[in-house]
């Protein structure tokens, strides 16, 4: 949590995106406490694995500086934090009133790897199959639009 | 013992912690990372009803929830650095016209 502060408090961006890394970190070990240990392993793998480099990488090829104020980030802040503040209280609100008080012992649930490949390959084999190409279809047009216009002129390949 | 709502609560914590910054934020790249925020405390509910009402199905969710992310954060920056290289701002107020 503090690091999701830190986040929005940071002004340069790869101090964001290092409190960002705070933040998977954190939320891996809490789904380790929730017993989750497949989700928790993704959640490094991937989040703070492959996705923070794809945002560090970004940042030092943009060379990205700290942000500037505008008029635009005035105005913003002005009727944004308001706004997102009364979401926040009702969303607490809401969530302190309605809950049940049920607690849950620490590593309650089976989070056994074995069982959840049996749920992926059994139950949503279907869903498995469509996300393996939707992300073959992401990688394609990742490369195609981050490809230099003047690349298409200057190799063999015809691109986009 | 920790209840369900501590959870919950954290999840949107975070939630409201990556609406905040998606609206204050001017920089492009990290408006992207308050979005990533947001599919994070997402995902935390996801884990904590899982492990509420023993379903396993809201693990794998959660997977799913994660490759559509890893899927979005790689169109995403392509299209940041494209963004760049016709604009050489990353400021998303500078970025108003959809054909220079």
């Amino acid at each position: 949590m503090a690091g999701a502060v830190n986040l929005l408090a940071q002004s340069h961006p790869i101090n964001s995106a290092l409190s960002l890394v705070v933040v998977m970190a954190s939320l891996a070990a809490e789904y380790l406490l929730l017993g989750a240990e497949f989700v928790a392993a993704v959640q490094v793998i991937v989040y703070a694995g492959a996705i923070m480099v794809l945002f560090l990488i970004t940042i030092m090829l943009l060379n990205a500086g700290a942000e500037e104020r505008t008029n635009g980030s005035r105005i913003a802040i002005r009727i944004g934090v308001p706004g997102v503040a009364t979401g926040g209280v009702l969303i607490a609100w809401t969530l302190l009133h309605r809950a049940d008080r049920q607690a849950f012992a620490i590593g309650a649930l089976k989070g056994d790897p074995s069982d959840i490949a049996r749920l992926l390959f059994h139950d949503f084999l279907l869903p498995f199959e469509v996300t393996s190409v939707l992300i073959l279809i992401a990688i394609m047009g990742a490369v195609v639009l981050a490809n230099r216009p003047e690349g298409v002129a200057r190799g063999p390949r015809k691109d986009g | 013992m920790v209840p369900l709502s501590c959870y919950l609560v954290l999840s949107g914590i975070l939630f409201v912690c990556g609406v905040l910054g998606f609206l204050i934020k001017r920089n492009i790249i990290t408006i992207f990372m308050s979005i990533e925020l947001m599919l994070n405390g997402v995902n935390l509910s996801f884990v904590a009803f899982a492990a509420q009402w023993h379903a396993l199905s809201g693990q794998v969710f959660v997977f799913f929830v994660m490759v559509v992310a890893a899927a979005e954060a790689a169109v995403g920056l392509a299209i940041i650095i494209a963004v760049y290289r016709t604009r050489e701002t990353l400021n998303v107020d500078r970025v108003n016209l959809l054909k220079l």
